[in-house]
């Protein structure tokens, strides 16, 4: 067991630490959270920004035009970026963390030649259309229909909660080729397509949350031609296709907002202390609680990055209990930053508020805490399948 | 960084584990807790062969007759140590084998004991503890089998034979049928002897980690407990396993447990006063809950005197009653939030 850092990861950190120090303050302002070109402008302007310094693609792998670097620089990276107070990935997740990989592993050199680069690049921005109005939780029975039509398919249905649909120029698609039926079951007979966003059929329905921010979209499909090279993997295989690329995830994929959680936690104490709540024990024992939570989920995630970084795979029990408790700690710090707020958790302006009223969605988003439990149950401590 | 366990670690967790399962089985746990009340006595047999396999003298110097690993190897043994709820004052006699001359932490401001207590690292002594600091509760265990107390008081320790205690100790009758305990008067104050000054604070953080340690094994064994009965325990024409609801109680174990681990390990890694705050914290929780959780898992059964279930229970209260309290590990942690400088993580 050893937490220290290897001279070369040292070097690493150090070398992004001074480049760091040079280009942030040369960013311009950040955008207005509800104008989303702007948004766009400013994650893939800091995209070229990274891509020019070496760092785009730091965990792909070098034949897609990464850096192939290893789950402890990744590692480090995130963390140098968010202690640093850098942009978030932002709008170029889906190509960064899931289109691209995708690609990278499975797509034609034709198809890996004419997406990575401008995914590395920051000039195309994707999103994805998985989840449907009826394929939440079991996506695997998404309807989404694609008729072959001489060297296109046609494509019609609805995808929802699709993130930076109004801004992107591409979407990784599923859909069905196949209907379900007694000899298909409901994993066989789904494809990728990578789809133009701007194609004739697309319509793109803003939903607003909880938050009263628009932050995902509807995505309306009525029959749009996709031509078929735009398919990723073989007909019928796009449920596989998918699952490759989770394989990617290292225990790398929360590290920021670990991080940012100790930062707000410790802001909390702060404003509590200003304000008088520090002097009631309950309060702080309650602070002191999350913080020992939080330590759990830095050490999680060094304990899942050192096992990807040993095996070369994806961190396994782990993983999961990563992903409950962190979705759970969330919640529990804003609840508590309501506490320490008193009479002002009652204003929507105020950071902790919005950011409140956001953290509702982690125990739903990525699969829900439900979905999760009966993972680790069956998968990881072998019960029997539920029902 | 490469935060998992090396292949040496692996080989002394498995030796211990074994060693546990062929001196330790169920049997004997039933026959201290079936035999003999609250009264039990320490089997010295067994307290002799962990001495000789090092147990006690794990953190020891090769120089000094030791082991000469450190505390993430004593963290994995004491581990497998509360998987089998091992009873006796484990803890405190480890850190009594360090006490001697040349054990000192270098350049620490300790001065170390005059002598360690003799036979306490071959397992040959019993030393049991008590805290006399602010806000500790006064009790000991198994004062009765103890040859040796050892002694926190204010910023120094000090080593007391067991006899010292005979009048100010009282016995209660334990919660735990395999932990007699004592309480000493509160007007008891040890008298400065041959201790070792300043050594206090370090024995505490030890302690509390080497006790959170053993807490880790018993949530780790409450998890497979409960997932054995829910996959053997047929209701409904089902195993009670395939039922959602009892699924989810064991995911909720499993994720208590795994996030205990891992803050236990670290702290073990970097032995700061705060990771071992938050340690102790989470694995005393997991210890209780994952015991309370397996309980209801086993349901009537889980009620008996005959499962063991609720021997897990008891000795995870006792344990998260010694050393820091959930109360304390809670203030430190909040102090902690304070201080200024780079995000603490």
């Amino acid at each position: 067991m050893d937490l220290a850092f290897t001279q070369d990861e040292e070097d690493f950190r150090h070398g992004l630490r001074a480049w760091l120090a040079d280009v942030l303050p040369t960013l311009p302002d950040r955008p207005d959270p509800a104008d989303w070109p702007a948004r766009r402008a400013y994650d893939c302007g800091w995209q070229r920004m990274l891509y020019d310094a070496g760092y785009a693609g730091l965990h792909w792998p070098k034949d897609a035009g990464g850096r192939g670097a290893t789950p402890t620089q990744h590692l480090i990276f995130l963390e140098e970026t968010e202690r640093a107070g850098a942009p978030y990935v932002g709008a170029n997740f889906v190509g960064l963390l899931h289109a691209g990989p995708t690609i990278a592993a499975e797509g034609t050199p034709a198809q890996r030649a004419r997406w990575l680069p401008p995914i590395l690049r920051g000039d195309q921005v994707w999103c994805q259309g998985f989840s449907e109005p009826d394929a939440g939780s079991d996506l695997a029975s998404l309807r989404t229909r694609a008729e072959r039509d001489g060297d296109s398919y046609v494509v019609s249905g609805s995808k929802i909660w699709t993130s930076h649909a109004e801004v992107a120029d591409w979407c990784e698609l599923l859909v069905r080729t196949t209907p379900m039926g007694p000899g298909t079951p409901k994993h066989r007979g789904i494809t990728w397509l990578a789809l133009p966003m701007d194609a004739p059929g697309v319509t793109v329905r803003p939903l607003r949350t909880l938050a009263g921010t628009a932050e995902f979209a509807e995505v309306f499909l009525d029959e749009v031609r996709v031509p078929v090279d735009h398919r990723i993997g073989a007909e019928n295989d796009g449920w596989r296709v998918t699952m490759v690329t989770l394989s990617f995830e290292r225990g790398t994929a929360f590290v920021g907002e670990v991080i940012a959680c100790r930062r707000v936690l410790e802001a909390l104490a702060r404003t509590a202390k200003a304000n008088g709540r520090w002097d009631d024990p309950v309060l702080r024992r309650r602070l002191g609680r999350i913080a020992a939570a939080c330590a759990a989920l830095w050490r999680l995630t060094q304990w899942n990055v050192s096992e990807a970084q040993r095996t070369g795979g994806v961190p396994g029990v782990g993983g999961s209990v990563f992903k409950l408790r962190f979705s759970e700690v969330r919640q529990e710090l804003y609840e508590a930053a309501a506490e320490v707020l008193g009479p002002d958790a009652l204003d929507a302006g105020h950071e902790w508020v919005a950011d409140r009223l956001s953290s509702l969605s982690y125990t739903i988003a990525a699969g829900t805490s439900q979905i999760q439990r009966n993972i680790v149950a069956e998968r990881i401590l072998g019960l029997p399948k539920g029902r | 960084m490469d935060f998992q366990l090396d292949d040496d670690q692996r080989a002394l967790r498995d030796g211990m584990r074994d060693l546990l399962e062929r001196r330790f089985p169920r049997t004997r746990l039933r026959t201290v807790v079936d035999g003999h009340g609250d009264t039990a006595p320490l089997d010295r047999a067994l307290w002799r062969e962990l001495g000789t396999a090092g147990f006690f003298a794990l953190r020891l110097p090769e120089a000094a007759g030791g082991v000469g690993l450190g505390l993430p190897e004593a963290v994995l043994a004491m581990e497998e140590a509360g998987r089998t709820l091992l009873p006796g004052p484990l803890v405190a006699t480890q850190l009594a084998a360090g006490l001697g001359a040349g054990n000192t932490v270098e350049g620490s401001a300790e001065v170390a004991a005059a002598n360690a207590v003799e036979g306490a690292a071959e397992g040959a002594a019993v030393v049991t503890a008590l805290d006399l600091g602010p806000g500790a509760d006064r009790l000991v265990e198994h004062l009765a089998s103890a040859d040796a107390v050892l002694v926190l008081s204010g910023e120094d320790a000090e080593v007391l034979p067991a006899a010292a205690l005979a009048d100010p100790a009282r016995p209660i009758r334990s919660v735990d049928p395999a932990t007699p305990l004592h309480r000493v008067h509160p007007a008891f104050e040890a008298v400065a002897g041959t201790g070792a000054v300043g050594a206090a604070a370090r024995l505490r953080r030890e302690a509390a980690l080497l006790t959170a340690a053993q807490q880790l094994g018993s949530a780790s064994r409450t998890v497979r407990m409960a997932v054995d009965h829910a996959t053997a325990r047929t209701q409904f024409g089902r195993p009670i396993g395939a039922f959602q609801a009892v699924q989810h109680l064991c995911a909720r174990m499993l994720v208590r447990a795994e996030s205990a681990r891992s803050v236990v390990y670290a702290a073990a890694v970097t032995e700061e006063a705060r990771d071992i705050a938050a340690a102790k914290l989470l694995a005393d929780e997991a210890a209780v809950h994952n015991a309370r959780d397996c309980l209801q898992v086993h349901g009537g059964m889980g009620f008996t005197w005959e499962a063991d279930v609720h021997l897990h229970l008891k000795r995870a209260w006792v344990r998260a009653g010694q050393w820091q309290t959930a109360a304390a590990a809670e203030e430190e942690l909040a102090a902690g939030l304070l201080l200024t400088g780079e995000t603490g993580l």
